[in-house]
């Protein structure tokens, strides 16, 4: 089994780490870098495929060269291999479809210098583009198979089939079994949640654990970086110019006002609870 | 590789429980070249248990834990014992007699520990041996049931894994070991079979220790306590000196507990506030961490035939505890055990009736002479007269008089006395009674005793505050333990015995309540397991259905 999980860092929007210009735009220079948060979903599928069916296991990211760092931490989170950088001052400011190519560039020619892909797990939607398409572009651009919405997985190697649950509509209520054929890409749902309910695959997470932690301590010795002449790409359908998507600005969400007015009411006093019932009477019937 | 079973994942060997039996049995069988998995419940090794703790290296034992763990003393363990005490204490009168010899007696050598940070430095040396054979160590895995195909016992299910089959079943999971029972080799029923162990772990710079004790880094002692402090129930106080730490607790009788009404937290405390300790204590009392646990008598319980198909019990879910007088022995049984339980299988390795390990392992206890220090014919035949009542009336009855007191208060009882405190012979002979835990010592201490004038300034925490202080990961809406019969008649006791729970306290795992019912008045007895501290007495003295938390659920010890 050989997958590729891809990883982005994003702005660490937590609280205090964020920084906004005066205009309220985000100061990115200012801003920590963190991995996308939905990642994590992907890189447990993919850690779980390590686990159950052995293999290799390689993150890839496309960015700045401090977006090693998140490379650094999926290894420290996946056990990853190895990583691989796309980073090139050609490739900055590309909107999801330019990423896309770029991506599918990259796999295309890690599968003629590495080794065939099995698997490319994605993140379900960044915390800073919120778009959900660089996942099924890229798999379109490979025309590969693509399941999203995954809550559990199971791969057949030998088969080369892997069957999955996922979420019909995203929704939690409707859950359908589908089967594709390998490769492909695969995009968990923040609902996916691993198993390993035999012995030998805890074993297994473990000796991983173990390894990975000598390796992450090194993680510059496992990093291959790829600019867009390694992957043979014209500038042109890259970056900036090959990016139909402008944006045209970004709207800070207002913040809540941190003062509330709250007035104690004793719910056993009639006289006091009726203006409260009259309140929320409109809502009562689900309006 | 481990195979899978037709339907089940198999292992040679599975071990159940990574405290000192399941450590030893893991390493021997790994010794062996034997593929052998290892289940801990704990979030890691140690996180579960509690111990006094002195941990024994017995001259005669086949054996101690530094032969299968080399380095063990130097990684593992917390100070040795140089120095060993006991202190009989009549109100404010205390005679100390020296225990060294009976301390010394077949012993190797002797080291306090702190059961976290022991077992798992023991895990991670059992995960690389068993790594090797193609197994290892899981923790956050509960065992909660055993496999069994057209009745023979043949695996184990868990709450986290699929049933997992082996050839050999070490049930290694201690006092409250669920094994043991679902194999109906052991029983939760009679209180006079268990004892309770509380302890509470104290910091202190090791500096202060040094010059608090007299001692030399290098150098521990170990103090017990005896006598009319704890009232009439029977049982008795331990100090221990760590690195940077003290271990300070009690085990009681818990039939005793349950027949006076004690509440195990307030007899603790009355160990810390005696007079006696303030030397020790003064005015910085810091307590880190309060536990619990129950604690088997050998005497009434060790197995004589541990064993089921192809599961073995070795450690406390055997019942090997070893209470030689006020000398506790459960680690370095648990070890043996562990280690010997590990040799019968691999001398009877490819045997085809699934019973030949276990009857080896029988017989091995047997003529390496556990079985007769856990069970001392001795004690077997003075006990039979001593628990019919009358050597006890008798002995009491003499002692308490003027003439018996006067015996035992002059000065050749003196000479005579330290010397029979110091008998292995003597003390493993004493039936379980007052005489031996209260009366005694309270007559020695009145008669020989010096008056303690010392100020102690020890404000123990509240149980509000000791359950404040503990790590808990709670499972919620999953409780471990459920009241069958919430009548105070059948499950009252636990109001008072469980070290978390008091009268009158509402923040602990039970709590009566009185209520009325058609003009008749009757007292409830409800539980709330989040504060547990999965010690196993309300299992006994209460009628419950109990069961360990999932893995990793539940308590988390740091000291232990
Ligand atoms: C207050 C007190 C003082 C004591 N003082 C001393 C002393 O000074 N010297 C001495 O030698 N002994 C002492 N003992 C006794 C000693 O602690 C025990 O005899 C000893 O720990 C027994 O070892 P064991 O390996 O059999 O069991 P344990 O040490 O109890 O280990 C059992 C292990 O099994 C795990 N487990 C349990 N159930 C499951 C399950 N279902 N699935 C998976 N894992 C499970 C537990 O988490 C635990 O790690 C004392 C005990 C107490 C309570
Ligand atoms: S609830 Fe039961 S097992 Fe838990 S601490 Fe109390 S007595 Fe012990």
């Amino acid at each position: 089994m050989r997958s590729i999980v891809l990883t982005k860092g994003v702005p660490d929007f937590s609280e205090g780490a964020v920084s906004f210009d005066d205009e309220g735009h985000l100061e990115r220079g200012k801003t920590p870098t963190v991995m996308n948060p939905n990642d994590h979903f992907a890189l447990e599928a993919a850690l779980q495929t390590r686990v159950r069916h052995g293999g290799h296991v390689s993150g890839m990211s496309m960015g700045p060269p401090s977006y090693s760092s998140v490379l650094e931490e999926a290894m420290d989170y996946i056990y990853s291999d190895d990583s691989y950088l796309l980073s090139d001052r050609a490739l900055a400011a590309s909107d999801t479809w330019a990423t896309a190519i770029t991506l599918s560039a990259a796999i295309e020619k890690y599968q003629e210098e590495v080794a065939d892909v099995d698997v490319l797990f994605a993140g379900f939607k960044t915390a800073d583009g919120e778009t959900g398409h660089t996942g099924p572009q890229t798999a379109w651009c490979l025309e590969w198979p693509i399941v999203t919405h995954v809550v559990a997985l199971d791969i057949d190697p030998e088969a080369r089939q892997l069957r999955a649950k996922r979420l019909v509509e995203g929704d939690v209520d409707e859950i359908e079994t589908v089967e594709a054929p390998l490769p492909c890409v695969v995009i968990p749902d923040p609902e996916f949640s691993p198993t390993y309910r035999k012995a030998s695959h805890r074993l297994e997470h473990k000796r991983l654990r173990a390894a990975t932690q000598e390796r992450a301590a090194d993680h510059e010795a496992y990093l291959t970086t790829w600019d867009h002449e390694d992957m043979r790409l014209d500038p042109e359908y890259i970056g900036l110019d090959g990016s139909p998507t402008i944006v045209s600005s970004v709207d800070p969400i207002p913040k809540a006002p941190s003062e509330r007015d709250a007035t104690m009411v004793d719910p056993t006093d009639d006289a006091q609870m009726t203006p409260v019932l009259e309140e929320l009477q409109p809502f009562a019937a689900g309006d | 590789m481990p195979t899978s079973d037709g339907e089940y994942e198999h292992y040679e060997a599975l071990v159940v429980g990574c405290g000192p039996g399941g450590a030893a049995a893991a390493a021997r069988l790994a010794d062996h070249g034997i593929e052998t998995l290892v289940l801990e419940r704990g979030t890691a090794a140690g996180s579960k248990n509690v111990s006094g703790g002195l941990i024994y290296a017995e001259d005669s034992a086949p054996y101690t834990i530094d032969d299968l763990f080399p380095n063990f003393r130097e990684a593992a363990a917390e100070r040795p014992v140089t120095e060993y005490e006991i202190h009989n204490i009549a109100g404010n009168k205390v005679k100390t007699f020296d225990l060294t010899d009976l301390h010394e007696h077949d012993t190797d050598w002797c080291d306090a520990v702190l059961r976290r940070h022991m077992d798992s430095w023991l895990e991670g040396r059992v995960h690389e041996l068993t790594s090797e054979t193609g197994g290892g160590v899981l923790t956050d895995v509960r065992v909660n049931g055993l496999l069994r195909e057209n009745g023979e016992i043949v695996g184990v299910t868990c709450d986290e894994l699929d049933p997992i089959t082996a050839d050999l079943i070490v049930a290694a999971d201690g006092v409250n070991s669920e094994l043991a029972r679902d194999a109906g080799l052991m029983d939760w029923e009679e209180p006079d079979e268990w004892f309770q162990g509380v302890k509470a772990v104290v910091e202190m710079d090791p500096d202060v220790i040094n010059d608090r004790f007299d001692l030399e880094p290098d150098e521990g002692v170990a103090h017990l306590f005896s006598g009319d402090l704890f009232e009439d129930v029977r049982g008795g106080g331990f100090l221990y000196t760590n690195e940077d730490t003290l271990s300070i607790g009690t085990v009681f009788h818990l039939d005793s507990l349950v027949a006076e009404q004690a509440e195990p937290h307030q007899l603790l405390d009355a160990l810390l506030t005696h007079p006696l300790l303030s030397q020790w204590l003064g005015d910085d009392y810091r307590e880190l961490e309060y536990g619990a646990k129950l604690v088997p008598d050998s005497k009434k319980v060790a197995h004589r035939e541990p064993y089921r198909d192809r599961l073995v019990l070795v450690g406390d879910a055997a019942g090997q505890m070893q209470a030689q007088g006020p000398i506790i022995k459960g680690m370095n049984h648990a070890v043996t055990a562990g280690a010997l339980a590990a040799d019968a299988y691999m001398l009877t390795r490819g045997n085809a009736d699934p019973e030949s390990p276990g009857r080896r392992y029988t017989t091995m206890l047997e003529q390496s002479g556990t079985m007769g220090k856990l069970r001392p014919r001795r004690y077997e035949l003075s006990s039979t007269v001593g628990e019919h009542g009358l050597v006890t009336r008798v002995s009491e009855g003499v002692l308490n008089s003027p003439v018996g007191s006067v015996a035992v208060g002059n000065p050749i009882a003196k000479r005579l006395l330290a010397k029979a405190y110091n008998s292995p012979f003597l003390v493993g002979m004493l039936p379980d009674t007052e005489t031996g835990y209260t009366t005694l010592p309270t007559i020695i201490g009145e008669q020989h005793g010096r008056t303690v004038h010392w100020e102690n300034e020890v404000e123990p925490p509240s149980l509000e505050e000791r359950i404040g202080d503990l790590t808990y990961d709670t499972d919620v809406g999953n409780p471990h333990i459920r009241l069958q019969d919430n009548s105070y008649e059948a499950s009252g006791a636990a109001v008072y015995a469980c070290p978390v729970s008091a009268e009158d306290f509402g923040g602990g795992c039970y709590r009566s309540e009185t209520v009325k019912t058609n003009g008749s008045e009757e007292t409830l007895v409800s539980l709330d397991t989040q504060p547990c501290v999965e010690c196993g007495t309300c299992a006994i003295v209460a009628d419950t259905e109990w069961e360990h938390p999932r893995g990793g659920k539940g308590v988390e010890f740091r000291q232990g």
